[in-house]
């Protein structure tokens, strides 16, 4: 039977980790590539770099990241942030990610989503949708720009267009729940996974394992991603794991 | 010395780099002399069976992979690399493929999530393969929208369960394909890499 994916997610600027990372067993916590070969050993199925350089160097030396990377891991990981043509997605793939994750140049060119399926295959590309409730609407909006614009799309409807185009995954974030460490948003993850054909990673809110417990049950989600509470050890992918298999659900 | 196949189609340095770890001389290469002068060879792929076979044609590739299988080296054909062994695939339309195994490719059908994405465990269904020396079931990584329907039993040699059956490795005497990404699936990934590479002549490793 197909596993529940737990896959940690490192925010990358200029080639270095950044925001909290709280390790004892590494040389240099700021190293992406060390910090994903540790994730590897600790079991996490699968990575997410979300490289956050504004500049044009700090997007030269993602690749470089990303090609160390590739020789020094065995699981699969997923590159994002500010790739907005063909092109960029080429480059990130020769160098060895597996998928590309892409959120705002999707939504500006909507046929980023198709001429990448259609070239590289739907399962390298990862449909990164930033979702909020929009009470006037009682649903939820897309927004862009790292959560800083909307958009007036709704989020379900974006969620079916992607598949459509041939997005392999979404990358589902819930902006209410991002932060919060309470959970998951399961009423918007379980809206979405339950209306599209395609894996979704749920993100944002987990604060422990019990949560991930909820997001594949309730949520229906196929993975679960989280940043910070793996990065200060809160908890580790291991408890996660063993907590998961407690319940009944399939991990590796 | 392995060769991997370069005709275009993705996931080159992932593998070449697993190979490397394992201890193996590899070259990525899109020149028939080298291929055919290798002691094994990796065909990898990622994206559609229909672009990938248009290139291997265009580049003459497809003749190359076919010389290199009969000389009894052993090739090994991972993700598209191993759909691409068959006669055949349904994606996007009808399309011829290598033709060194019996069978065809296609697309899950059913009220279930595609594609297939994520680690699934191995049954093996000829545990006694040289290609499973040494090793227990367990995890591996799939990303895959389409599945090989192989004709002969003897061919298969693992399968996972996604909702049926999934043809999971394919094998016929030095010819083997793996679904799974074997480079992206932990350590068994990389047992199976190492149990292909210890059927390369030992000179070049």
């Amino acid at each position: 039977m197909l596993s529940k994916r737990i896959i940690p997610c490192l925010d990358v600027k200029d080639g270095r980790v950044v925001k909290g990372v709280n390790f004892v067993n590494l040389r240099d916590a700021g190293d992406p590539v060390e910090l994903a070969a540790l994730y590897d050993r600790e079991g996490a199925d699968e990575l997410v770099f979300l490289d956050i350089s504004a500049s044009v160097e700090g997007r030269a030396t993602m690749i470089e990241v990303v090609r160390r990377t590739a020789g020094e891991i065995t699981i699969p990981f997923t590159v994002g942030g500010g790739i907005s043509s063909t092109d960029d997605m080429k480059r990130l793939l020769r160098a060895g990610a597996d998928k590309i994750g892409i959120n705002t140049a999707a939504i500006r060119h909507p046929d980023l989503v198709t001429d990448g399926a259609r070239i590289f295959g739907a399962q390298c590309i990862v449909v990164a949708i930033d979702a909020k409730f929009n009470a006037e609407w009682g649903e939820w909006e897309v927004f862009t720009h790292g959560g800083r614009n909307s958009t007036g799309i709704k989020a379900l409807e974006w969620a079916k267009e992607a598949e459509c185009r041939g997005a392999g995954e979404l990358l589902l974030t819930s902006m209410d729940a991002d932060g919060t460490k309470d959970g998951f948003d399961l009423p918007l993850t379980a809206a979405v996974s339950g209306s599209v054909g395609i894996p979704v990673i749920a993100s944002g809110g987990a604060g422990s394992a019990r949560h991930f417990a909820e997001v594949f049950t309730d949520g229906r989600a196929d993975a679960g991603l989280a940043a910070s509470i793996f990065h200060y050890k809160e908890v580790t992918i291991r408890d996660v794991k063993d907590a998961l298999r407690a319940e009944g659900v399939n991990v590796r | 010395m392995i060769a991997i196949i370069d005709y275009g189609m993705g996931n080159l340095h992932s593998v070449s780099k697993a190979l490397e770890r394992l201890g193996c001389e590899t070259a990525v290469t899109s020149s028939p002399e080298e291929i055919l002068a290798a002691d094994g060879a990796v065909l990898p792929g990622v994206g559609a069976f229909g672009d990938a076979m248009r290139n291997l044609r265009e580049t003459g590739l497809d003749a190359t992979v076919k010389e290199f299988a009969s000389l009894g080296k052993p090739l090994l054909g991972i993700c598209l690399g191993m759909q691409l062994l068959f006669d055949e695939s349904e994606e996007h339309g009808r399309h011829e493929g290598l033709g060194l195994l019996p069978g065809r490719v296609v697309r899950f059908e059913g009220d279930y999530k595609v594609p297939h994405m994520g680690w699934n465990e191995l049954t093996f269904a000829q545990a006694s393969n040289p290609l499973f020396e040494g090793l227990q079931p367990g995890y591996v990584y799939f990303v895959h929208s389409y599945h090989a329907l192989p004709e002969k039993r003897e061919d298969l040699l693992a399968t996972t369960d996604y909702h049926q059956p999934v043809t999971a490795i394919v094998g016929r005497g030095s010819l083997y394909g793996m679904q799974f990404h074997p480079e992206k699936s932990g350590e068994l990934g990389m047992a199976l890499l190492r149990n292909f590479t210890r059927l390369v002549p030992a000179r070049s490793l």
